[in-house]
C-alpha cells in the first residue's frame, strides 16, 4: 500500500472518528434521552432462585405515590403477547427437537432464577417506581433449587416442557470412527477442564425508552442493542404480531455489549407494551446490581477430552463431551453458542481425521447463559490448547513442535475439518515462529533460571487458535438450524455534492464503523475520508441488517459496503461514457478519476455525482438520475482467523500470586483496514482472557444466589494486571470477501486464556503441578503449591 | 435511595444539636460507604450531618504524637508533608486506599468509625497506640475496636481527631482483594523501642486485632526470619470467596515478613 497517497485509506492506522464524542463525554446513550410525560419503570424481582408463585399482592403498591400502574404477568398473558425467542435450535441424538419452554415477559406462576420479573411498577420517578415495587407481597412456594448443572439432570424439573433439565444432547462428528481411533492411539490424553461463567460487565448497564404514537398505532423504542433490526423483528413479528412498520428501533450509542446486548430482553418488550397501555412513554435502566443478576452471562462448560496419538506424536482422534450451563431460560443464541459455534471449531489448527462431540445443555436456576465475546470458539480453543499442552508434556517434546507437527500443512488449504467446517485458507507455522521470536521463546529457561534466584517461578504457555466469524453464510447457519439469514447489507448514498452516506446494517457500538467503514469508502473511490459519514442503528434509517457480534461487521458489512461502492463505480463508468462522449467499456476508475483509456480526457467523481443530480447533460434514456446503491452480501463461507499467542508469567510461592510479565500475540486477521483500531481490538480481547483466566468468576451459591453480584466481589482486569502487549500479524487474505479481511474482535478474548493457564501450569511443573483451574486466583495456586509440597513430603 | 433531611454544620457543637433533633440520623463524612448503603436502600436515616463543614481536617505534629483530624481524606494524608516526615507508613496506608476518587472522598474518622473488617486505617491506630479523641473524651486505641463493624463509639458521638504515637519504625503491607482492592490481609508493624506492636486487619472474624506472638518474636529480634517459627493459627479468621482461613493465616505471615524486610 503507498503511504504517500493513502493517507486514510485501507491500511492506515487512522485516528477514530468518534471519539472526540466519546472522550469529551458527548455520547448520546438510550439513558440519556428523555421524551415529555415519560415514566419510570422499576422491575420487581424474585430473590429466590426457584419457586412456584401463589399470590401477588399489588394493592399497596397500586395507591403508593406516584405509582401510576402495577402490572404482572396476567396482565401481559391478557394481551396476548409472547416472550423472547431461541434464534437457533439444534436437534438432538435421539432425533427429538431442542426443548423450547416459554420465556414470559413477567412471571407467570413461577420463578427460575434469582433476578427473574414478577412484576412491573410504573412511577413518575424511579425512586417512587422502586418504593411501589417494595410494597408488591409475593407469596411463594420455594422449590429446590438446580445450581449445579453438571448433576441438573438429577433436580427438582424447572420447566415442565425440559424433563432431566436437559434442552439438548446434540452430537457432532463420527463417533464410531473416532472411537476406532481412539482405541488403535499409542496414546490416549486425558483431560477435564472447566471455562468459568462470566458476567459481561458492558460499562452501559441495559437501558430502553418506549413511546407509543395512538395517531398512528406506531412505536418507537430506544435500546441497549446490538441489532436494532433484530430487535425490531423479533419485538413485532413474534412477540406483538404488529407490522414492522409500526415499530422503530433506535439503538444510539451504546457503551459496550460483548454479545450481552445481542438478544432481546423481556424489559424492553415491557416497557413497548406498557407505553401503550398507560399511553406515556416508558424508560427503564438497569442499575449495576440488576446488570449483573440479569444480562446473559457467558460460558460455563465442563470439557471432558480424550486426545489420542500415533508413534509420531501425530493426532489420531479427539472426543470431547461437553455439559454446559444454558440457564433458566434459552436465550436467543444460547443454543447455537456450546454447539455450532463450538463443537464445529474442536479441529483447532490440527490435522485431525477422526473427531466426535457430544454436548449437553442443561436448565439451572441462575440467569440465561447466552453469547459473550468469542462465543464458543474460546471454549473450544480453551479444551483444545490445554490438551494440547498436556500432551506434549505427556510424551516430553517442546509443546511448539507438538503443535507445529499437528498442524494442518499449508499446502492443504481448502481444508475439510471432520466437524463441519472448510477452512478457505491459512499458513499456521509463520505465526507460531513469530511469535516465538517476539517473546524470545528459545531463551526462556535462562529468565526461568534467572527468576528462580528471585525465589520465583517462572513459565511460559502458547495457544494457537483458531475461529470461524464473520456470520456468515445464511445456507450454512439455515442447514444447521439457524432461523435468521446471515448476510448484511449497506446502502451507499452518493450525495449531489460528492460527499457520502453510507447506511449500514452492521451496529457500533465501540467497534470504530463510523472510522473503518469510511476507510473503506475513501479508499474505494479516491475521496478523503472526511467526506464519508457512517449510519447505523436506527431501523427508519438504514436497510435491514443483522447487526454485529461473532465478528462480522467488517468481514459482512465492510463487504457489503465494498458491494454498494462497486455498484456506485459501474454506474458512475456509465455517467461518464456518457460525459466524456466515450464507450463505457473504455473508461478506467483511478484515484478518483473517471478517464478515457489512453487519453487526457477525465471527469472527476465530484462531477459524476453532480451529473446525477443536476442531470442536464445525463443519459436518461438508458440511466435513472441519483446515484445511490444497495448491497446485500451473504458470504460463501466463514472467515478463519488464526494465530498464536504466547503467555509469560511469574508466581510468587508465598501468596501464589500470577504476574503476566509478557505477552506475545501474532495474529493472521487477513487485510487490516485500521491496523490501530485492529490493535485495540486484540488488546482488549486479551485484557478480557486475562480477566477470564486470573480474576473473573461468576459464583452462585447452593441456593442460587448470585454471589459476586457487585464489584466488590467480581473481580474485572485493571490496567495494572496487564502487562504491556507484543503485537503481530501474519497475513492470508480471506478468499471468502472482496477485502481479503477476516475477524478481530474477538480473537484475543478466544487466543489468551489457555495461553495464560498454560503458562502457570509450565510455571509450577518443577513442583510436579499438572493442573489449574480458571480463574487462577492467588488462593488457588497457592493451594495447588502447598498440595503439590505436601504431597512430596509424603 | 429514600428521600432524607441534609445538613451541613459548622462546628462539631452544631452538628451534635443537629442529630439529636433526629431519632435516626447519621452523620456523613466521605460518603463512600454511607452513600452507597443508603443508594441500596441498606439504611434510611431520618437526616443525614455532614460534617465536612465543621472544621475537622487539620494535620499537625505535636512532638510525641501526629495528630489528624476525622475529616483529613486520603489523599490529604497520603500527600501531607508532616505525615510524610513523622509516619511515613501511614502516608503509604493512605495512598493505597481504593482509588483515586474513593481517595478524594474518603475519610480517616469515616473509616475508623465504620470499622470495616477490611479497611487499612484500624490497623494503623491498633498499632500505632492512637488515641481517639471524641466529642466528648479520648479512648485509647486498645479500647477503640471492639469487634466486626463495632467501636466504643455511642450513638450522637463524633471523633474529632486521632493522635497517633509516632514510632522509631513502621510499615504497613497490604495483600489486597483482587476485587474490590480493600485489605484481604493488611499489617501494621510498629516499632517503638524495645516493643513492637503488630496488627492485623482484613483477616479476623472479630474485625482487626493485635498478633501478640509476632509481637514477641520481633520485640526479641525485629527480622523477618524471627517469624519463620511463629505459627499463625487460622481459628477466628475470615474465611470467604477470595480467601480461606488458612490462606489468610498465610498472608498474615508473608506480609509481616515483608513488612519488617
Ligand atoms: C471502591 C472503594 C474502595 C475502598 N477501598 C478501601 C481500602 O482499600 N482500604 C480502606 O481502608 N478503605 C477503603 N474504602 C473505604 C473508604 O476508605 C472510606 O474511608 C470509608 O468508606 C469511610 O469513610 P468516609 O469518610 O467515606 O465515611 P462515610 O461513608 O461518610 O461514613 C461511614 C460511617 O462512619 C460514620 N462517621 C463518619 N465520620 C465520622 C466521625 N467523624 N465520627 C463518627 N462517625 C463518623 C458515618 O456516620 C457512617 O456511619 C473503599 C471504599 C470504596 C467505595
Amino acid at each position: 500500500m503507498n503511504e504517500v497517497t493513502k493517507i486514510d485509506g485501507i491500511g492506515s492506522s487512522v485516528r477514530r472518528t468518534e471519539d472526540k464524542k466519546f472522550l469529551t463525554g458527548k455520547g448520546k446513550y438510550t439513558d440519556d434521552i428523555n421524551r415529555p410525560g415519560q415514566v419510570q419503570a422499576y422491575f420487581l424481582r424474585s430473590d429466590v432462585a426457584h419457586a412456584k408463585i401463589k399470590k401477588i399482592d399489588i394493592k399497596n403498591a397500586q395507591s403508593a405515590p406516584g405509582v401510576i400502574g402495577v402490572f404482572t404477568g396476567d396482565d401481559i398473558a391478557a394481551d396476548k403477547v409472547g416472550g423472547p425467542i431461541c434464534g437457533w435450535v439444534v436437534p438432538c441424538r435421539d432425533g427429538s427437537a431442542t426443548k423450547e419452554p416459554p420465556h414470559p415477559l413477567l412471571a407467570q406462576g413461577k420463578v427460575r432464577f434469582v433476578g427473574d420479573a414478577i412484576a412491573v411498577v410504573l412511577a413518575e420517578t424511579a425512586e417512587q417506581a422502586k418504593s411501589g415495587a417494595e410494597l408488591i407481597d409475593v407469596d411463594y412456594e420455594e422449590l429446590s433449587p438446580v445450581v449445579d448443572f453438571e448433576n441438573a439432570g438429577d433436580g427438582a424439573q424447572i420447566h415442565d416442557e425440559v424433563p432431566n433439565n436437559c434442552y439438548f444432547d446434540w452430537e457432532l462428528g463420527d463417533e464410531k470412527a473416532t472411537a476406532d481411533a481412539l482405541s488403535g492411539a499409542k496414546k490416549i490424553v486425558k483431560l477435564r477442564v472447566r471455562n468459568n461463567r462470566l458476567v459481561p460487565n458492558a460499562m452501559e448497564p441495559r437501558s430502553a425508552l418506549a413511546e407509543f404514537d395512538n395517531l398512528d398505532d406506531s412505536y418507537t423504542l430506544h435500546t441497549t442493542s446490538q441489532n436494532p433490526h433484530l430487535t425490531r423483528l423479533v419485538l413485532a413479528a413474534f412477540m406483538f404480531a404488529i407490522p414492522e412498520s409500526k415499530l422503530r428501533v433506535i439503538a444510539p450509542d451504546v457503551g459496550g455489549g460483548f454479545g450481552s446486548k445481542i438478544y432481546v430482553y423481556i424489559e424492553e418488550a415491557v416497557c413497548v407494551w406498557a407505553s401503550k397501555k398507560v399511553g406515556r412513554p416508558v424508560k427503564w435502566t438497569a442499575d449495576r446490581t440488576q446488570a449483573f443478576l440479569t444480562d446473559c452471562h457467558g460460558r460455563d462448560h465442563v470439557n471432558d477430552v480424550q486426545l489420542g496419538l500415533d508413534e509420531n506424536n501425530k493426532i489420531v482422534g479427539l472426543r470431547v463431551d461437553t455439559v454446559c450451563n444454558l440457564g433458566a431460560y434459552l436465550s436467543a443464541f444460547s443454543v447455537v453458542v456450546p454447539t455450532y459455534l463450538h463443537g464445529t471449531l474442536l479441529s483447532g489448527q490440527y490435522d485431525i481425521p477422526a473427531i466426535y462431540t457430544n454436548v449437553k445443555g442443561m436448565a439451572t436456576n441462575t440467569v440465561n447463559v447466552d453469547a459473550y465475546r468469542g462465543a464458543g470458539r474460546p471454549e473450544a480453543t480453551y479444551l483444545l490448547e490445554r490438551t494440547m499442552e498436556a500432551a506434549a508434556r505427556e510424551v516430553g517434546m517442546d509443546p511448539a513442535e507438538f503443535r507445529r507437527i499437528n498442524f494442518i500443512p499449508k499446502d492443504a488449504f481448502p481444508y475439510q475439518t471432520q466437524v463441519a467446517l472448510q477452512y478457505d485458507i491459512g499458513d499456521y507455522e509463520p505465526h507460531l515462529d513469530k511469535a516465538m521470536e517476539m517473546i524470545d521463546y528459545s531463551n526462556f529457561e535462562t529468565r526461568r533460571a534467572e527468576a528462580a534466584k528471585r525465589g520465583m517461578y517462572r513459565g511460559i504457555g502458547i495457544s494457537s487458535y483458531i475461529e470461524a466469524c464473520g456470520l456468515a453464510p445464511s445456507a450454512v447457519v439455515g442447514a444447521l438450524g439457524g432461523r435468521v439469514g446471515q448476510w448484511e447489507s449497506a446502502s451507499v448514498r452518493v450525495n449531489p455534492t460528492g460527499t457520502i452516506s453510507v447506511f449500514t446494517g452492521s451496529h457500533s457500538h465501540g467497534q470504530g464503523h463510523a472510522t473503518t467503514f469510511a476507510q473503506i469508502v475513501a479508499d474505494k473511490l479516491g475521496i478523503p475520508m472526511e467526506n464519508v459519514e457512517v449510519v447505523h442503528g436506527d431501523t427508519d434509517k438504514t436497510p435491514f441488517g443483522m447487526g454485529s457480534y461473532g465478528s462480522r461487521s467488517l468481514a459482512s458489512g465492510g463487504s457489503a459496503i465494498s458491494k454498494a461502492v462497486d455498484k456506485i463505480i459501474n454506474k458512475s463508468k456509465k455517467i461518464a461514457a456518457h460525459l466524456l462522449e466515450a464507450s463505457e467499456d473504455d473508461i478506467d476508475f483511478k484515484d478518483g478519476k473517471f478517464v478515457v483509456g489512453g487519453t487526457d480526457k477525465e471527469k472527476a467523481f465530484g462531477e459524476i455525482a453532480l451529473a446525477a443530480y443536476v442531470p442536464h447533460n445525463y443519459p436518461l434514456e438508458t440511466l435513472e438520475p441519483g446515484l445511490e446503491e444497495n448491497a446485500f452480501y451473504d458470504p460463501t463461507n466463514f472467515v478463519y482467523p488464526s494465530g498464536t499467542h504466547i503467555a509469560e508469567v511469574e508466581v510468587d510461592p508465598a501468596t501464589g500470586v500470577v504476574q503476566v510479565v509478557d505477552w506475545a500475540a501474532c495474529d493472521d486477521f487477513g487485510n487490516l483496514v485500521n491496523p490501530m483500531i485492529v490493535e485495540g481490538q486484540v488488546h482488549g480481547g486479551i485484557a478480557q482472557g486475562i480477566g477470564q483466566a486470573l480474576l473473573e468468576d461468576a459464583h452462585y451459591d447452593e441456593n442460587g444466589q448470585l454471589l459476586t453480584a457487585s464489584y466488590m466481589d467480581y473481580c474485572m482486569p485493571r490496567a495494572d494486571d496487564l502487562p504491556s502487549f507484543k503485537v503481530g500479524y501474519t497475513t492470508t487474505p480471506s478468499t471468502v470477501n472482496d477485502l481479503g479481511v477476516k475477524g478481530c474482535g474477538e480473537a484475543g478474548a478466544i487466543a489468551s486464556p489457555p495461553a495464560l493457564i498454560n503458562a502457570v501450569i509450565d510455571a509450577l511443573s518443577p513442583l510436579g503441578v499438572t493442573d489449574m483451574s480458571m480463574p487462577a486466583t492467588p488462593q488457588k495456586v497457592w493451594k495447588a503449591i502447598q498440595d503439590s509440597q505436601s504431597v512430596a513430603a509424603e | 435511595m429514600y428521600s432524607t433531611k441534609y445538613v451541613k454544620p459548622n462546628s462539631t457543637t452544631e452538628a451534635l444539636e443537629a442529630i439529636k433533633s433526629l431519632s435516626e440520623g447519621k452523620f456523613l463524612a466521605g460518603g463512600m460507604t454511607l452513600i452507597p448503603t443508603l443508594k441500596q436502600r441498606l439504611a434510611s436515616p431520618d437526616g443525614l450531618v455532614d460534617i465536612s463543614g465543621c472544621k475537622l481536617d487539620s494535620i499537625a505534629d505535636e512532638g510525641e504524637t501526629l495528630k489528624i483530624g476525622a475529616m483529613a481524606r486520603h489523599i490529604s494524608v497520603a500527600e501531607s508533608a508532616v505525615v510524610k516526615m513523622a509516619i511515613p507508613a501511614l502516608a503509604k496506608l493512605a495512598d493505597g486506599i481504593g482509588d483515586r476518587q474513593v481517595r478524594n472522598r474518603g475519610t480517616l474518622g469515616g473509616s475508623v468509625a465504620n470499622n470495616d473488617p477490611s479497611a487499612c486505617y484500624p490497623s494503623a491506630v491498633l498499632a500505632l497506640k492512637a488515641t481517639v479523641h471524641t466529642s466528648n473524651r479520648s479512648l485509647a486505641a486498645d479500647d477503640f475496636f471492639t469487634g466486626m463493624f463495632e467501636t466504643a463509639l455511642e450513638e450522637d458521638e463524633i471523633i474529632e481527631s486521632i493522635s497517633f504515637l509516632k514510632p522509631t519504625k513502621a510499615n504497613y503491607v497490604k495483600f489486597p482483594n483482587p476485587a474490590s482492592r480493600y485489605a484481604m490481609v493488611g499489617v501494621f508493624v510498629a516499632q517503638f523501642g524495645d516493643e513492637v506492636r503488630v496488627a492485623v486487619t482484613g483477616a479476623g472474624e472479630g474485625g482487626v486485632f493485635r498478633h501478640q506472638e509476632m509481637e514477641s518474636a520481633l520485640s526479641s529480634n525485629f527480622s523477618a526470619d524471627s517469624l519463620s517459627s511463629v505459627n499463625i493459627v487460622s481459628d477466628g479468621l475470615i474465611s470467604d470467596l477470595h480467601a480461606s482461613a488458612e490462606y489468610r493465616a498465610n498472608l498474615i505471615k508473608e506480609m509481616t515478613k515483608r513488612a519488617v524486610a
